[in-house]
């Protein structure tokens, strides 16, 4: 086989290991990667910094284990600048791998800042199918959710005082990694007009862009990225996307050479053939 | 009869969710909610039916020893693992049943996700060549919106601002045009289905 | 002498207060029984002036249970004094007592609305068609003045939402144009529809795996029943189905939803007896795994695998699994036809897939494969759909350049 041929029909394997030692190699070398902001991550930034001390925010949590590399940092980041800020907040999960996810997130959170479950956060927990969850929840919370996650009635609780649906709220952010990021646009913001932002998976990111434009969202951050972006504007004490931005950029470089090297490949193929 | 009622269910059903839209009566809503919920029991009832269909498939794999009949009693241990663990032990943190999702289902599922990464680039350095014109801005645009994530120097802030452009102008323009024709789509999928044209989900005539 | 003079001047006066107290309590009653509006006592000489004509409506568009009060600013509102903080809303069933209040607003605010639960036990409960009475409280730095009261108004649903008009007309219009272009392919003219390489391929791969004797592997994707995806690729499954039965070529499809796994056993049975083998089918051959996405992507990879499946075809909802499903298929050498409504598994399925539905491409494709022309009727009626999409996008953006309110509030939606 001609190299060129050899170029452009590498064994996959090959393929694999070089994404492997990209992946793997930066984790162990200490150098920073250089996050530019962009405005749909800033505009989420400052709607949350605009918020009071009172004020209160519904923050959705609906990834599973595979998605929490990119949305676990923007929602850890999310939750301590608005616990920092005494902002009451109540989560929800509509995903079905999610409770234990946001069970450790709120836990953690709570006892960091030592807020007080049922007086500055509630967790509210998960009931199935999104769709129908984000239409009772615009209509009245104790439709789906009479008790929280760890089966106390919602309405001896403090915080659920004169509460009752999205009206109550000043925003929803939902951190997305499947369809419901549409049912919260849809349903949400298009039938209970509530103002609603999203952290979706990088993969994602490119769909919501039409949303921003047409204030159906107030805010987009997409995957890792936007995690870091996120990380940067509220000056984070953990870092976790950031430090993974260094492996993102290795791997897109890897990714990109090794499209150079097929297309060279197939450049001097069709050259032999001429 | 036996299609007649099926397909009367169907229209209606159809016909009320299309008009409820409109409808903003208490009692339109009542009615809806009271939809919705029966749509939950179904669905939870419906449940039964998959597992029952997994463990005859399963069983009858083991017992004819089809290939890799290994997994399938791996399978069926885990199925009546969790669910025994869940009744008995509950699902509270710290549980068994908690233990097992944490420390095996998901980084199993973490490593499945991962695979991705292996993927893309055996896809993209497959997919990615410019065999045509088309292909060839395919393959500009895709290094572009890649390169926004790798640090260049001065070129980086110009670089970016192209990236912008792409993903907010003929990125934006093409979902649109996309969602509008999945939008009509749907719709006519739908009336297809509630005036009864399209019955193939029903069975056999 | 002097001393009972001053006693008796200090004494008068305070009388006098007294007495101008008593007569102006003596008033108010007799004028509230009267019926005459009166303006409540105000707190200090600095009060902000009232807000005026505060108006109570039934507020539109809702299920009955709230009530749009608007008021026209206190002239202290950013002018005047300029102290005014806020707006209190008080509500009462009797113009005369009981106010209690409603809400607050920020200061500029010119309206309310007054709502609450439907349902009688909840604290909130807001009776429907029972007379209510508004009053307007301005508040300014420790003080306030209040409006007067305004007439009874009772809320009551509405039988259409009007801010929806726009999407009626335009789900109408479109109802019309499926229904007219299948009573036209009823009555047996032609439609002419462009070709879709995609489903041209389905034949050609059914042909293949039938060749090689190797199963053909038909993935529903991850929707739910209620998904159109979903609901578009049982249809297409029925057409494959048959095919398959024909040929007796063997068809697996693993599903990842409970009841998709009924609807589907239904539609592949369907199939194989339109086919005329109604002995083929085995009811095995359409089965459940998981509804866990991953676990159903590892299960699915090692089927194809194993079985060495000669054509997958992945017609409906998918996500992340996507490109793993595809690239699983390229080791194992099957020739792979997707197509799916999520536009962002679109880029994945094109990459590594030989032929792609793109989006709209999935709903018409039953209607390709079946070749029954009632079905291609709605596939014209999508494309003059478009057409009048396209002319409406055209209109509007004139109309917005040139200022032509009116024909841009034709389209206006008002949820």
């Amino acid at each position: 086989m001609a190299f060129y041929d050899k170029l452009m029909n590498l064994d996959r394997r090959y393929v694999y290991v070089a994404m492997a030692l990209a992946v793997a190699v930066p984790l162990f070398i200490p150098f920073q990667v250089p996050i530019y902001t962009t405005p749909e991550v800033k505009s989420v930034y400052d709607f949350v910094e605009n918020l009071k001390e009172g004020d209160r925010f519904l923050l959705a949590i609906d990834y599973d284990p595979n998605a929490m590399a990119e949305l676990h940092p923007m929602a850890l980041t999310i939750t301590r600048q608005c616990f920092a800020k005494g902002v009451k907040l109540f989560f929800v999960t509509l995903s079905q791998n999610a409770p234990g996810l946001a069970e450790q997130l709120v836990s953690r959170m709570s006892k960091e800042f030592n807020k007080k479950n049922g007086v500055d956060y509630v967790y509210l927990g998960y009931k199935p199918y999104p769709a129908l969850v984000i239409l009772s929840m615009g209509q009245n919370f104790r439709i789906s959710f009479p008790m929280d996650y760890y089966g106390t009635p919602v309405d001896s609780m403090p915080i659920m005082q004169g509460v009752r649906n999205y009206d109550d709220m000043k925003g929803i952010i939902a951190f997305e990694a499947g369809w419901v990021a549409d049912s919260w646009i849809q349903n949400a913001n298009g039938r209970y007009r509530a103002e609603v932002a999203l952290g979706v998976t990088g993969v994602m990111a490119a769909d919501y862009y039409p949303y921003i434009q047409s204030k159906q969202i107030f805010g987009l951050m997409g995957g890792l990225k936007g995690a870091a972006e996120y990380e940067t504007l509220a000056s984070a004490k953990e870092r976790i996307a950031s430090r993974g931005m260094k492996v993102q950029t290795i791997t897109h470089i890897v990714v990109i050479l090794f499209i150079i090297i097929g297309n060279i490949g197939f450049f001097m193929s069709k050259r032999k053939q001429i | 009869m036996r299609w007649q009622i099926p397909l009367l269910i169907v229209f209606l059903g159809g016909l009320f969710m299309a008009v409820q839209y409109f409808v903003p009566l208490e009692a339109s809503e009542r009615v809806y909610e009271y939809a919705l919920d029966w749509i939950i029991i179904v669905g939870v009832f419906a449940m039964g039916l998959g597992l029952w269909s997994m463990f005859r498939v399963s069983v009858a794999k083991i017992q004819t020893k089809a290939p890799a009949w290994g997994f399938n009693i791996i399978t069926l241990a885990g199925l009546f693992i969790m669910i025994l663990l869940g009744l008995f032990s509950g699902i509270e943190e710290g549980k068994p049943f908690m233990s097992l999702f944490w420390y095996i289902y998901t980084p199993i599922q973490a490593t499945m996700f991962a695979l991705l990464a292996f993927y893309v680039a055996s896809a993209a350095y497959r997919a990615f060549r410019a065999r045509t014109l088309v292909a060839t801005i395919l393959l500009l645009t895709a290094v572009v919106i890649m390169l926004r994530l790798i640090p260049l120097g001065s070129i980086s802030g110009f670089n970016q601002t192209v990236a912008s452009w792409i993903l907010t102008v003929p990125n934006m323009a093409a979902k649109r045009a996309i969602a509008m024709g999945i939008g009509l789509g749907g719709i006519a999928t739908a009336l297809k289905v509630i005036l009864g044209i399209e019955r193939s989900y029903m069975g056999k005539d | 002498m002097k001393n009972k003079f001053v006693i008796r001047n200090k004494v008068l006066p305070i009388f006098l207060l007294l007495f101008s107290f008593f007569l102006f309590g003596l008033h108010t009653s007799s004028a509230q029984e009267m019926g005459i509006p009166v303006a409540a006592p105000i707190s200090s000489a600095e009060a902000p002036a009232p807000p005026m004509n505060v108006v109570a409506k039934d507020a539109p568009n809702d299920n009955g249970h709230a009530i749009m009060v608007t008021w026209k600013l206190s002239a202290d509102d950013g002018a005047g004094k300029n102290s005014v903080i806020a707006y209190e809303i008080l509500r009462s069933d009797n113009p005369d007592a009981g106010f209690e209040v409603r809400g607050l607003v920020a200061a500029g605010t010119k309206q309310y609305q007054d709502k609450g639960s439907r349902e009688r036990e909840d604290k909130n409960y807001f009776p429907g068609q029972k007379n209510f009475y508004y009053k307007v409280r301005v508040k300014s730095d420790g003080t306030f003045s209040e409006s007067e009261v305004s007439a009874p108004a009772s809320a009551y649903g509405q039988w259409f939402h009007t801010g929806k008009t726009s999407i009626f007309i335009a789900t109408v219009v479109f109802t019309f144009f499926v229904v007219m272009f299948i009573n036209w392919a009823r009555k047996g003219r032609k439609l002419y529809v462009r070709p879709i390489s995609g489903i041209d391929a389905v034949d050609e791969a059914i042909g293949r795996a039938t060749e090689m004797g190797r199963p053909i592997l038909y993935i529903l994707g991850l929707g739910s029943a209620g998904d159109l995806g979903t609901i578009a690729s049982l249809t297409i499954l029925n057409r494959v189905a048959k095919k398959t039965a024909e040929y007796q070529t063997p068809l697996l499809v693993p599903v990842a939803d409970a009841v998709v796994l009924t609807v589907a056993q239904e539609a592949v049975k369907a199939g194989y007896y339109e086919a005329g083998r109604p002995e083929g089918y085995k009811e095995d051959s359409v089965f459940f795994v998981t509804s866990m996405q991953f676990a159903y992507v590892s299960h699915v990879n090692g089927l194809m695998l194993r079985e060495k499946t000669a054509t997958n075809i992945y017609m409906g909802v998918f996500y992340a699994e996507s490109l793993l499903l595809a690239e699983t298929g390229n080791v194992a050498g099957s020739i792979q036809i997707s197509g799916t409504d999520q536009v962002a598994q679109i880029p994945f399925f094109v990459a590594a897939t030989d032929y792609t539905l793109i989006g709209e491409e999935l709903y018409a494709a039953s209607a390709y494969l079946g070749k029954e022309p009632v079905l291609l009727g709605a596939i014209k009626a999508q494309d003059w759909g478009k057409i009048l999409i396209m002319i409406s996008l055209i209109l509007g953006t004139l109309a917005a350049s040139f200022h032509l309110d009116f024909i841009v509030n034709l389209f206006r939606i008002k949820l």
